[in-house]
């Protein structure tokens, strides 16, 4: 059977960056922006990241130790403003200039992607290696340095206290966002952007600003997400497209947790566990090639979860009523 | 008359959008402790004015004046801190958000929802509203989501009332309630200004009218010293008549024959129950009933959009022949050479569709016409010409998108596309909601017209008046059964009435 004390803490190592993606993915889902360019942004979120340790890392030289509060600062902002950068491109396309959402998403997507194998790949020329991917396991020892004293508590220790500080910020963020969400007044008003702008702006709410705001935070989340993947899961490797197709995985997610991040953080480990659940099959027997299968899991739930919320057809989990639609207020 | 202090002064204000000009050079002033009427025709620009008062839309030039002081309304943000509050046509709620948080969407400050209900509670009382705070606005009926509307724009503390076509939606019943909490609201000493096309609304309740044409500002009076007549000239710029023709039936023979129809809906619940009669050639049958009595759901049972449970509905063409629509859908309906057109009740919905323009609005009825694998866009781009001059329909050109133009414009259109084809069968639900004056009368006529061509016209309508005067005869529909069916010419309005709410009405024969 499944060891559950090496599974689980893979399982969340899986689940934090889907955590993160549909985190930010459902803030800006919430101001009726339709970002399909989460899985772009996410790349981007790495290879910024990993560009901004790269330079780090050089100028200090391979011999000298690296100071751990650039160590993980540099990474972080370059993350942050590669992300930034995108979701501010997504809000000026869709908000400002109001153009077709899905459209936008999936080409922000798509040059996302390239932008990372693009600088990955010349990362991976300048450091010489003989393999394709460019390792900055220096960096990535600070990212994933865990609690002191989580070696020394067991299977306690190893499923709740093993993780680099980026897990538990991810969980912390989306305790906020659920709270933010529910009980304050920029929660409210955000809601009521992606419900019906219209009404949002006669109630004197700039939809602008909350779909701005909304949507470049939600980026940056994601962006996160991009980072912990490879400076904590993958210890610091980038390889080009290694990162897959989890930027889709974590829009799915938004749908399975119906909008809610309180919610996303227990669904994105369940994820992760689906996810890799392939890995723990017995090995051996004779259809190794049912494994695909299992990797369909987290695709065939996010269906099923579909299918049920679309016939409970209760309001409240229903997705935000514009959403996908840009706004014009004198539009008619 | 005491001298009156000017709430709101507009001074010379123009709005265009595009090359549409919705306002010109209007001046207006509104007062406090006065009920002022807004008329005008579709698309007057009636609502564009006021929206200009909320903060919606801003004036390309002219000045607003606030009790004598000018002030510039950008959002409307600005409009609250002034104490202007608009109640939308279309109301301005989140469906899944509950009342309270619909009232206090956009207030600053820390979010308490607690304080917030008890100060709705109390203006509920000192208005004698009856609102639930924690109530879900989806789970509302029309008329509790208006109270909503007004009870956030009193939250605000808005002193300058302005309600949009608020009596449009509501029953007999509710809109007294509402004009009763507009009087107790009016000697409160605030400026209301309501928009409206009932003139007896006008009539009974405002104490002053002004009257817009094409954007422009005609003039104002007392009520008191008007009538209908008069302010209906204002309105259209030339005397009209205000009377619905009703030319006898020529050669009436029956065309359409239900009997027995019984209809569920999507949930199981009985919309119609055994519902018998004959829609005649060259009359109109009038249905009359309390909204949603399976109106809707008679029409499209004709149609054939609509399943019936049991029942027949046949289509007994001039030569005699019999045709049995039940179990058909519109295209096999068609298919059998009978002309039917339906003008439904949800005209963006089902009727139009809304990001189309003109002419291929007109083309959704022929694209299955011709031989060559493209389509003919000639044909229709000619009849929407057609229709726009016809029926003097109100829009820059007909590559248009049918959603930008006014309510009863979006009406003539359809109405206009409807009896192109010639139909022998015409069903219209709720021709003239939200239609000025004017533009019903035209779209009577255009009823008539049809109905001495020898169509057989079936007459869903709310307004009782007006199914007196034009139908011959009127089928009363109370709870999806049929109450009775009496002659347009001899019936009497508070038979119907009582008709509507018990089947059979009061047994006094």
């Amino acid at each position: 059977m499944i060891d559950l004390v090496t599974f689980i803490p893979r399982a969340i190592g899986q689940g934090i960056p889907l955590l993160y993606g549909c985190t930010g993915e459902i803030l800006t889902e919430k101001s009726g922006n339709l970002n399909l360019g989460i899985p772009g942004v996410m790349y981007v979120g790495a290879i910024s990241g990993v560009i901004g340790s790269f330079l780090y890392e050089n100028s200090v030289g391979a011999g000298n130790p690296l100071n751990g509060f650039l160590a993980i600062m540099i990474p972080m902002v370059c993350s942050l403003i590669g992300s930034l950068i995108m979701g501010l491109i997504y809000c000026f396309l869709t908000v400002t200039l109001r153009a077709n959402q899905n459209v936008t998403g999936l080409a922000m997507t798509t040059f996302g992607v390239g932008f990372g194998n693009f600088f990955g790949g010349s990362l991976i020329k300048l450091s010489g290696a003989d393999v394709p991917s460019v390792a900055l396991t220096r960096t990535s020892n600070f990212f994933s340095v865990s609690l002191p004293f989580a070696k020394n508590l067991g299977w306690f220790g190893k499923i709740f206290l093993s993780y680099g500080f980026l897990a538990y910020l991810g969980i912390v963020v989306a305790l906020i966002a659920g709270y933010m969400l529910k009980h304050t007044r920029v929660g409210l008003h955000l809601r009521a952007v992606g419900e019906g702008p219209s009404t949002a702006d006669a109630a004197g709410i700039s939809v602008s600003k909350y779909k701005y705001v909304a949507t470049c935070i939600g980026c940056m989340i994601a962006g996160l997400g991009g980072l912990y993947y490879v400076m904590d899961y993958a210890c610091g490797v980038w390889s080009n497209d290694a990162f897959g197709d989890r930027g889709w995985l974590a829009i799915a997610l938004v749908i399975f947790t119906i909008w809610s991040p309180n919610i996303a953080i227990f669904a994105s480990i369940l994820f992760g566990g689906l996810y890799i659940v392939y890995l723990y099959i017995p090995s051996g027997i004779d259809h190794m090639e049912l494994k695909e299968l299992y990797k369909m899991i987290p695709y065939v739930v996010t269906l099923v979860v579909l299918v049920i919320t679309s016939m409970r057809d209760k309001k409240e989990n229903q997705p935000p009523a514009s959403l996908g639609l840009s706004y014009f207020r004198e539009e008619r | 008359m005491s001298k009156k202090d000017a709430a709101v002064e507009l001074r010379n204000i123009t709005k265009t959008f595009g090359s549409v000009v919705a306002n010109e050079n209007v001046n207006l002033e509104i007062y406090k402790g006065e009920i002022l009427a807004l008329l005008g025709e579709n698309g007057s620009g009636k609502t564009t004015l006021m929206n200009m008062l909320s903060g919606i839309y801003f004036p390309d030039s002219g000045e607003i004046s606030i009790d004598g002081e000018p002030v510039v309304i950008k959002n409307p943000r600005d409009a609250f801190r002034l104490g202007i509050g608009m109640v939308h046509q279309h109301f301005k709620l989140i469906d899944v958000l509950t009342a309270t948080e619909n009232i206090i969407l956009g207030l600053d400050g820390k979010l308490n929802i607690k304080e917030a209900t008890a100060k709705i509670r109390e203006i509920c009382d000192k208005y004698g509203f009856e609102v639930d705070p924690n109530q879900k606005i989806y789970d509302m009926s029309v008329s509790q989501k208006q109270t909503v509307e007004i009870v956030k724009v009193l939250f605000r503390g808005a002193e300058i009332l302005i309600l949009d076509e608020p009596t449009a939606v509501l029953t007999p019943q509710e809109t007294e309630k509402l004009f009763k909490v507009l009087r107790a609201m009016r000697d409160d000493g605030k400026a209301i200004v309501i928009i409206t096309h009932k003139m007896h609304e006008v009539e009974s309740l405002s104490d002053r009218v002004a009257v817009l044409r094409h954007g422009e500002y005609i003039g104002d009076m007392e009520t008191k010293e008007t009538n209908a007549q008069e302010m209906t000239n204002m309105m259209v710029g030339h005397a009209v008549t205000l009377n619905i023709e009703r030319p006898e039936p020529v050669d009436p023979k029956p065309r359409i024959v239900v009997k027995n129809l019984t209809v569920k809906n999507e949930e199981g619940i009985v919309k119609l129950d055994d519902v018998s009669f004959t829609a005649n050639s060259g009359e109109i049958l009038g249905i009359a009933g309390i909204s949603g009595c399976g109106q809707k759901e008679l029409l499209e049972a004709i149609a054939g959009l609509q399943k019936a449970e049991t029942g027949s509905i046949e289509y007994i063409r001039s030569d005699g022949s019999v045709e049995s629509l039940i179990g058909k859908d519109p295209l096999e309906i068609a298919d059998m050479g009978v002309t039917l057109s339906f003008v439904p009740e949800d005209r963006l919905g089902m009727g139009l569709v809304g990001n189309m323009d003109l002419a291929d609005n007109m083309m959704l009825r022929s694209f299955r016409r011709g031989k060559s694998m493209f389509t003919d866009r000639k044909a229709p781009a000619k009849l929407a010409k057609s229709v726009v001059e016809e029926l003097d329909v109100v829009t820059p050109n007909i590559s248009t998108p049918v959603r930008r133009l006014s309510g009863g414009n979006v009406q003539k259109i359809l109405v206009g596309r409807e009896i192109s084809s010639s139909p022998k069968v015409l069903l219209t639900a709720y021709a003239v909601r939200g239609l000025d004056i004017n533009s019903s009368y035209t779209i009577y006529d255009l009823i008539n017209r049809q109905k001495k061509k020898g169509v057989a016209v079936v007459f869903v309508g709310e307004d009782l008046d007006v199914l007196l005067q034009i139908s011959d005869r009127i089928l009363v529909l109370c709870g999806g059964k049929v109450s009775g069916i009496v002659d347009g010419r001899t019936a009497d309005k508070n038979q119907v009435g009582l008709m509507m709410t018990k089947v059979g009405g009061e047994k006094n024969e």
